[in-house]
Order: structure tokens, then C-alpha cells, then sequence
């Protein structure tokens, strides 16, 4: 399969899946493909657009083509389809037909669940480009410019690799699904994107990071039980995709951090040691840490909303046709049916948080969803670190899963970010102590002036301690044009 | 008796767990706890996969160690610890982690040996790749030219060879070298051991943002991989591997001064270092921040005399010395930094100074000699200045 790992610039859209001997495929998307163009050039400002930016592009998907680096201007990216090399002999992972031979074509009787899956993890790619667009304006550096664009053009490519699953193996309706994916828009009256949490607009640099870190990391925990799939080429697809989208948690982790690592500094060399203390500590230009915590609370909350109900039957039979995995399957050590199988699902009887044993066959979304709160735990404990080192008496920490949710059995209820239940009123009360509020929205919004100088960072944000692809401080990430 | 190991580890402070190498590595010698992902010594085998995946650049960490750390060990880090001291006598301390091929780090070790301890990095070069490709797995690359440098009268035959790279990732770094195994077999039947030439471009390559680099090549007619690589034609495909080196590099320090000397090919690091100071900086110190001492039978078996001589004098001062020009006398390096000993004396005193050597082993008595002279002149003792010059990452050997 070594030449299936190469890159073939043939056509128009490289690709690794054989195009140019695909010409009904091949036309499709090259129909597709100047409303992808179009769509593309409508949102990003044209400052941008006109600019040199140093990407990393793949040019082959084994590990050592994979990050070439160059200056690109982003219209000129090469989006592409890349499949991750297709394993010989390949079994159905999980579910009643665990053990038999994967398939290459999409079986009749899943062909609307496959669909529906995939047109919904297609919608969030674009939606996050349309969520960021006017982030460039306000970038705190070219370095974090740089990476925010690579973001965008991977999730361009990402996009494009639902919709060549969608042309490839869904016929018409597959056609139409695709160019509802350049219809709908973020936050749209009338078309919005598919999920909630991919209709909040993302208002600054700290949002960004914060949905980089929650939300993207939702989608990787949705990639990786998609990679476990026994439809083979969207195993494939999401596996390739997932390597791209460590660099997106990579941002929002280290976005976050050196946010808190650049308050706890100001901080201490004010000899303000109060995290509380908000006006000084927000009268030195940095964001102070109670309000990082609250913008944690908002997007953390949000994004487990996207795992959908604790207990649901369709999660329970994309299972069991092995359609789509549990995170990690390969390493788990059971059936992979879950025939007889339980697992503990949240709950609330009288009044209080309880876990009570369910088929684990229908708790798969609870499953997905303990996860991805175990995942995202992990860099939390890293920014606490930091601000331990520095020596500020903080700590930040995630919500309880209860906290401030929209879906599911938590769904409205009064129940603070440390799992209590409170009465609707004092709830209400308490939620400016947990939320964002206007004022610091604003607060935030004020610091978001852009730094376009090479090196130089905006004073509420660390610089990063290793250059990208291995550069040295001052490297140039962005050329802008400024015409 | 214990050997010296090279491990590779992951920094924990910039690791962000996503596990992307962990799912690359072919053979699962990557794995984690809940706080740490970290490499099995007992399983990598240095393939180098892990490395361009890793979206944070904290996997590509090496220390020499003589005893391994464990994964228990490992999953207990908070930080990366430290390259630990060696006594000076030690295995350890001879080995640096300059190549993971242990035929090669002799070969690097024995041309460094040259600087009287050893070498460090400059503390702003930039890092470099190591051993990305090795003898089982190499970079396949394509000869996109090879060009005479030194004159047809010339009995000395030089060649500027330009590989294409391709969709081949290879970084590399000025100072940097490439392995060549030549194919064909030894007189006693084993595969020939490699041999290294320095990359004579600048890491963006030959020509800026083209993936290629060139290397700069003598034909020794003993040398079986010099026959190989000078006869080479356009079009010719050869297995390189590499890149090694990471010690012998640049600054990236806008006040550092380079003092560079050599002879013959030797020269092929320092065009490396030239073309990146005028691509990076341009031409607009005060004083040349380069010095470039060149020692050649005759102009015209200097190579790249041409070119030298268009790089403006105020970004390189040139110091072209010739030991067999008919009715002149002969001329070396040592005799031309003697003439130079007062440029010479204020780099030897200058905290942002650095001394690069590179061409054959005979030339390092001479050198070393004229320092000597300089640093008595002005009441110091070379050896003592060399020894914290280098400690400092500032005096570098590459000789063969």
C-alpha cells in the first residue's frame, strides 16, 4: 500500500483515494468545488487571504510526509482528500457483527444512520471557520495568527473529506447533503449550522482558546469513535483527521496557558497575590483568573452537551452495527458487544446527582462523554501547575457535568458548578458568579487589539515556548499583506 | 562494562497528551499513564516516526544516560531532567547525541575531537533534526545537478552537488552533515560504512523554499564514496541519510560575530552559514559580522572562489590564502590569522564571538599554534579561552 500513501496531485484536489481513475467522483467534486472556493473567500477578510502564511501541508499521510512546512496564501492551500493507509484484513471492531471483514461500500441497511452521522460531523467543520472569521483581526501575535489559520485549513480539509465520503458513497442524496454543508452558517436565522454549540459566535482570543480546547476536543473524542467504524473509509478519513486535530487541542491547551502563565506573572510582579483583587489585576492588561474560570464553566458546559442523552437508542445501534466505536475500542478488554454488559449513567432522583447501572449498550453517549471529561481534565491539571509555580493560590477546575446544561438529564436544572441543587432564584442569582458576564465580555473585547509585529506578543498572553515546526521567536509566521 | 545509552523522551511541560505518537509508532513502544506519555527504551528502535506528528515539538528530546530511565520513572516526571554530568574520562561523556547511529557519532566524535572537549551548541541555534533517516530506512533523493567548482586546469576536482529532495522531508540545519553509503560491497565483502559530507546550503534551501540542499564534494581517487558521488549525473536517484549533527551550528543572535576557518571542502559549512546570514539579515551591519579565513593550493582550486568574491565585504570580510601560486610565497591559514591577530585578539575577547574550524585534520596544529600566538600577545593563555569558549557553545572543530 506504499503508493497509496503518496499524495497524487493529478487532478485539481490532491488526494490519496485514486481520483483521476474516478471520474464520476472526480466531477462531482469538481463541481463541489467552486462553491467550496467561493464559500472560502466570502469569509476570511481579504487581508488575509492575501497574505503568505507558513502552514503545514501533507504531502503524503505517513508520518514523515505529513508535516511539510511553507509559506502559502490560504486560497492556495492544496485541500485535499487523505485517507490513512487502509489496514490489511480489517475487522468490524465492536457490535453484533464484531470479528467479520470491514466494508468498503456502505451497506443498504445503515446507509441513512452512516449518512446522518457523517453529515453531522461534515456541518461542525465548516462552522468553526464561520465561528472564527473576524478572530484574525485581533490576532496577539503572528505566531498565534499563524495557528489559527492552520486551524481554519484543516478544518476546510475536513470538510472536504465528509463530503468526498458523501459523493463517493450516497449517490444523490449524498450530492444534496454536500451542498447543504455550504448552505447553512453559523448563528444563521434561517439555515443554522446543525449543532448548538457551533452557532455561539467566538468573540476573542480566549473564547477561541477555549473552544479549541473543549469543544474541538469533543470533536476528536466523536473522530475517534468514528475511526473505529466498520465502514472502512470513514475509519480511515477520521484517522487521518485526527492527527490533524492535535494540533488544534495543542492550541487550545497552550492558548490557555499562556494566558494564565502571562496573568500570573503580572500579578506577582505587581505584588498582587489576591486572584480575587479583579480591577487591579485587570488594570495591569491581563485577564484575571476567576474570569478565565468562568469562560471555562460556559464552554465546558457547552461542549458536553454535544454528546447528546446519557441513555439513547440510536448510539446503542450505531454500536451494534458497528458503525461507530467507543473511544479506545481496540484497547478495551471485553465482548465489544455488550450484550449482558452495564454501565453506571448520571440521574437525578429526588432531587440528587445519582449513577445507576444501565445497558451498557445504550450508554455508550455517557461512556463517550466520561471520556472526554477524564481528556479534558488533563490540561487543566497542567494550568494549575503553572499557576502553582508561579506561586498565585488558584486553582482552576471543571464544572460539574450538571452545571449550566442544555441537553440531556441535567437539561435546566438549578444545579451549581459543584453538583448541588439550588432554588431557581438563588440560581439565577448565582450565575454572574459563574458565567460570563456583559461586563467582562467587554472587559476581555478591550484587550483584543491586534500585534502583527514579528516576536512581539500582546501583553495578556505569554509567548509559546517552542516555535512552530522549530522556529525561533522572531520568525516571521505571517507575512501580511497590508495593502 | 557499561555503554553509554541514547534515550529518547518526551518533556512532560509541553507534552499535551493528544497521543498522536503513541497511535503513529509502528511497534507501540510509546505509552502512557495518567500523567505522563513517555517511550519504552526497550522498544524504540529510533524510526523517527513519532517526531513530524507531534503537534507541539516536545517528542523530540534526547539525553545520554547510562542507565536508561524506566516508563515508571518516566510516568514520575514533572519536568525533563537535565543531560546528566559525566566525569570527563567516562564512555558517557564522549558520546553527545550528535547522530543515533553509532557508527556515525564515531565519525562525528572523531572530527570534533579537534575542539579539546566537548562540543556544545551555540545556546540560540536553532534545533535540529537528528537521524531522521538512518542505513535501513533512507531518504531516497534525486541528483539535480553536479557542477565542477574548481577550474578544468585545476588538478584538484570539487563538485557542487545538488540533490532534490522532493516530497522527502529532510530539515536540515547550516553546519549540519548527510550520511552517503556508497552501494556495492567492501573488499572483504560487507557493506561499505557511511561517509559524511557537510550541507553546503542554508536550511531553506539551495534556492529559498525549494526542498533541495547541496553538498560540496572532493574526488579523492582512494575514495570509493567521492568516485561514487562526483560521477553522479542529473537524474541519478542515491539513499542519503541523516541529518547529523548538533553541535556545529549557527547562532541565532544578531550581534554574534563568526570568525570561520578552513581549507578545500571545509568550506561547504561556511557557505551554509553565509547565505543564511545574507537571506536572514541582509547586508547592514557596521562591521562585516563574518570573517572567513580560506586556505587553497591556488585560486583556482578554491572552490566557490567565484561567487565569494560578489558577497559584499561589509557583510563578509574574505581572507583568501594560497599556498602554491608560482612566484608567491606560500601562504596558510595560521600565517594569514597571525597577520589578522588584532581582528583576531578583540573576537578572542568578545563574549558574542564565535570560532568555527573545518577542513583537514593537518590544518589544526597551524591553527591552533596562531591562536596561541594572538592570545600570548595580549597576555592570555589560548587554552583557557578556548576551553570557556566552548563551554560556551562558541568554538567549534569539524575536521577529517
Amino acid at each position: 500500500m506504499a503508493a497509496m500513501s503518496n499524495v497524487s496531485y493529478d487532478t485539481m484536489i490532491p488526494n490519496n483515494v485514486g481520483l483521476s481513475s474516478d471520474r464520476r467522483v472526480l466531477k462531482a467534486l469538481e463541481k463541489w468545488h467552486p462553491g467550496y472556493i467561493n464559500w472560502w473567500n466570502d469569509l476570511i477578510p481579504q487581508k488575509f487571504q492575501d497574505s503568505l502564511v507558513y502552514l503545514r501541508t501533507a504531502v503524503s499521510v505517513d508520518a514523515k510526509g505529513w508535516a511539510k512546512f511553507d509559506y502559502v496564501k490560504m486560497p492556495d492551500y492544496r485541500w485535499g482528500i487523505l485517507l490513512a493507509p487502509q489496514v490489511e484484513d480489517r475487522k468490524i471492531p465492536c457490535g453484533e457483527s464484531t470479528g467479520e471483514a470491514v466494508w468498503q461500500e456502505v451497506p443498504g441497511e445503515f446507509r441513512s444512520t452512516l449518512r446522518r452521522l457523517i453529515v453531522i460531523q461534515g456541518d461542525t467543520e465548516p462552522a468553526s471557520i464561520e465561528q472564527q472569521r473576524f478572530l484574525g483581526n485581533s490576532a496577539p501575535s503572528l505566531y498565534d495568527l499563524r495557528n489559527l489559520f492552520q486551524i481554519n485549513v484543516e478544518e476546510g480539509r475536513h470538510l472536504w473529506s465528509m463530503v468526498y465520503l458523501l459523493q463517493k458513497y450516497f449517490g444523490a442524496d449524498g450530492r444534496e447533503e454536500a451542498d447543504g454543508l455550504l448552505q447553512r452558517s453559523s448563528g444563521s436565522e434561517e439555515a443554522p449550522r446543525m449543532l448548538g454549540a457551533f452557532n455561539e459566535e467566538t468573540p476573542d482570543w480566549l473564547s477561541f482558546f477555549m473552544f479549541t480546547y473543549f469543544t474541538d476536543r469533543d470533536g476528536k473524542m466523536q473522530l475517534e469513535s468514528l475511526a473505529q467504524s466498520g465502514f472502512d473509509p470513514l475509519s480511515r478519513t477520521c484517522r487521518f483527521m485526527l492527527t490533524e486535530e492535535a494540533h488544534h487541542m495543542f492550541v487550545g491547551e497552550t492558548g490557555v496557558g499562556r494566558i494564565v502563565q502571562r496573568t500570573c506573572e503580572a500579578m506577582k510582579a505587581a505584588g498582587i497575590d489576591d486572584p480575587y483583587d479583579t480591577d487591579r489585576i485587570r488594570a495591569l492588561g491581563v485577564i484575571d483568573l476567576p474570569t478565565i474560570q468562568k469562560k471555562l464553566n460556559l464552554h465546558y458546559s457547552l461542549s458536553l452537551d454535544l454528546f447528546g442523552q446519557e441513555v439513547s437508542t440510536n448510539a446503542a445501534n450505531a454500536f451494534n452495527a458497528g458503525i461507530k466505536g467507543r473511544y479506545m475500542e481496540h484497547r478495551i478488554d471485553d465482548d465489544h458487544k455488550l450484550t449482558n454488559a452495564t454501565y453506571p449513567v448520571a440521574r437525578v432522583v429526588d432531587g440528587k446527582i445519582v449513577r445507576e447501572d444501565a445497558p451498557a449498550l445504550t450508554a455508550i453517549n455517557m461512556r463517550l462523554r466520561d471520556d472526554y471529561k477524564r481528556d479534558a481534565a488533563g490540561g487543566v491539571g497542567r494550568w494549575n501547575k503553572a499557576i502553582q509555580k508561579a506561586g498565585v493560590e488558584f486553582q482552576l477546575q471543571l464544572p460539574h457535568e450538571a452545571f449550566h446544561r442544555h441537553i440531556g438529564v441535567f437539561a435546566g436544572q438549578p444545579i451549581d458548578i459543584n453538583g448541588d441543587f439550588l432554588s431557581q432564584d438563588e440560581f439565577t442569582r448565582k450565575q454572574t458568579d459563574w458565567l460570563p458576564t456583559k461586563a467582562d465580555g467587554d472587559f476581555i473585547q478591550s484587550l483584543m487589539v491586534p500585534v502583527y509585529d514579528a516576536g512581539e506578543y500582546a501583553g495578556w498572553i505569554a509567548p509559546p515556548k517552542v516555535g512552530i515546526d522549530n522556529q525561533p521567536g522572531d520568525f516571521e509566521y505571517v507575512q501580511l499583506h497590508m495593502a | 562494562m557499561t555503554k553509554p545509552f541514547k534515550q529518547h523522551l518526551i518533556d512532560p511541560e509541553i507534552c499535551i497528551r493528544c497521543h498522536t505518537c503513541e497511535a503513529t509508532c509502528p511497534i507501540e513502544a510509546i505509552t502512557h499513564n495518567d500523567d505522563n506519555v513517555v517511550v519504552d527504551f526497550d522498544k524504540c528502535n529510533f524510526c523517527m516516526d513519532c517526531i513530524p506528528v507531534c503537534p507541539t515539538g516536545s517528542i523530540d528530546e534526547w539525553r545520554v544516560v547510562s542507565v536508561p530511565y524506566t516508563v515508571d520513572a518516566q510516568f514520575d516526571f514533572l519536568e525533563l531532567p537535565e543531560q546528566e554530568d559525566f566525569p570527563a574520562s567516562s564512555p558517557e561523556q564522549d558520546s553527545s547525541i550528535e547522530a543515533l547511529d553509532a557508527d556515525v557519532a564515531d565519525l562525528l566524535a572523531q572530527a570534533h575531537a579537534g575542539a579539546g572537549g566537548k562540543s556544545r551548541a551555540p545556546d540560540s541555534a536553532s534545533k535540529p533534526a537528528i537521524n531522521l533517516y538512518n542505513a535501513g530506512k533512507p531518504a531516497v533523493v534525486t541528483v539535480q545537478g553536479n557542477y565542477r567548482l574548481t577550474s578544468p586546469q585545476s588538478d584538484s576536482d570539487v563538485r557542487h552537488i545538488i540533490l532534490d529532495l522532493g516530497r522527502v522531508p529532510f530539515p536540515v540545519l547550516e553546519g549540519q552533515s548527510v550520511g552517503v553509503v556508497p552501494p556495492g560491497l567492501d573488499d572483504s565483502g560487507k557493506p561499505y560504512l557511511p561517509r559524511l559530507y557537510s550541507v553546503s546550503s542554508p536550511r531553506d534551501g539551495e534556492r529559498p523554499n525549494y526542498n533541495n540542499l547541496s553538498l560540496t564534494v572532493k574526488r579523492e581517487d582512494q575514495g570509493v564514496c567521492s568516485r561514487y558521488l562526483c560521477d553522479l549525473k542529473k537524474g541519478d536517484t542515491i539513499n542519503i541519510t541523516g541529518p547529523f549533527g548538533a553541535t556545529f551550528l549557527m547562532p541565532d543572535d544578531p550581534s554574534a560575530k563568526l570568525l570561520m576557518i578552513c581549507t578545500g571542502t571545509g568550506s561547504a559549512p561556511f557557505r551554509g552559514f553565509t547565505m543564511r546570514y545574507e537571506r536572514s539579515h541582509g547586508d547592514t551591519a557596521a562591521v562585516p559580522p563574518l570573517m572567513l579565513v580560506f586556505g587553497a593550493r591556488t585560486p583556482e582550486s578554491l572552490p566557490y572562489f567565484g561567487p565569494l568574491k560578489k558577497i559584499p565585504d561589509t557583510m563578509l570580510s574574505k581572507h583568501l590564502v594560497f599556498s602554491r601560486v608560482e612566484g608567491q610565497q606560500k601562504r596558510y591559514v595560521q600565517d594569514e590569522l597571525k597577520q589578522q591577530h588584532e581582528n583576531v585578539a578583540s573576537l578572542l575577547a568578545d563574549p558574542h564571538a564565535y570560532i568555527y574550524i573545518c577542513g583537514l585534520r593537518a590544518m589544526e596544529d597551524g591553527v591552533e599554534q596562531a591562536l596561541t600566538e594572538i592570545a600570548q600577545g595580549v597576555g592570555q593563555d589560548w587554552i583557557t579561552i578556548r576551553d570557556q569558549m566552548r563551554e560556551q557553545g562558541r568554538y567549534h572543530v569539524e575536521t577529517y
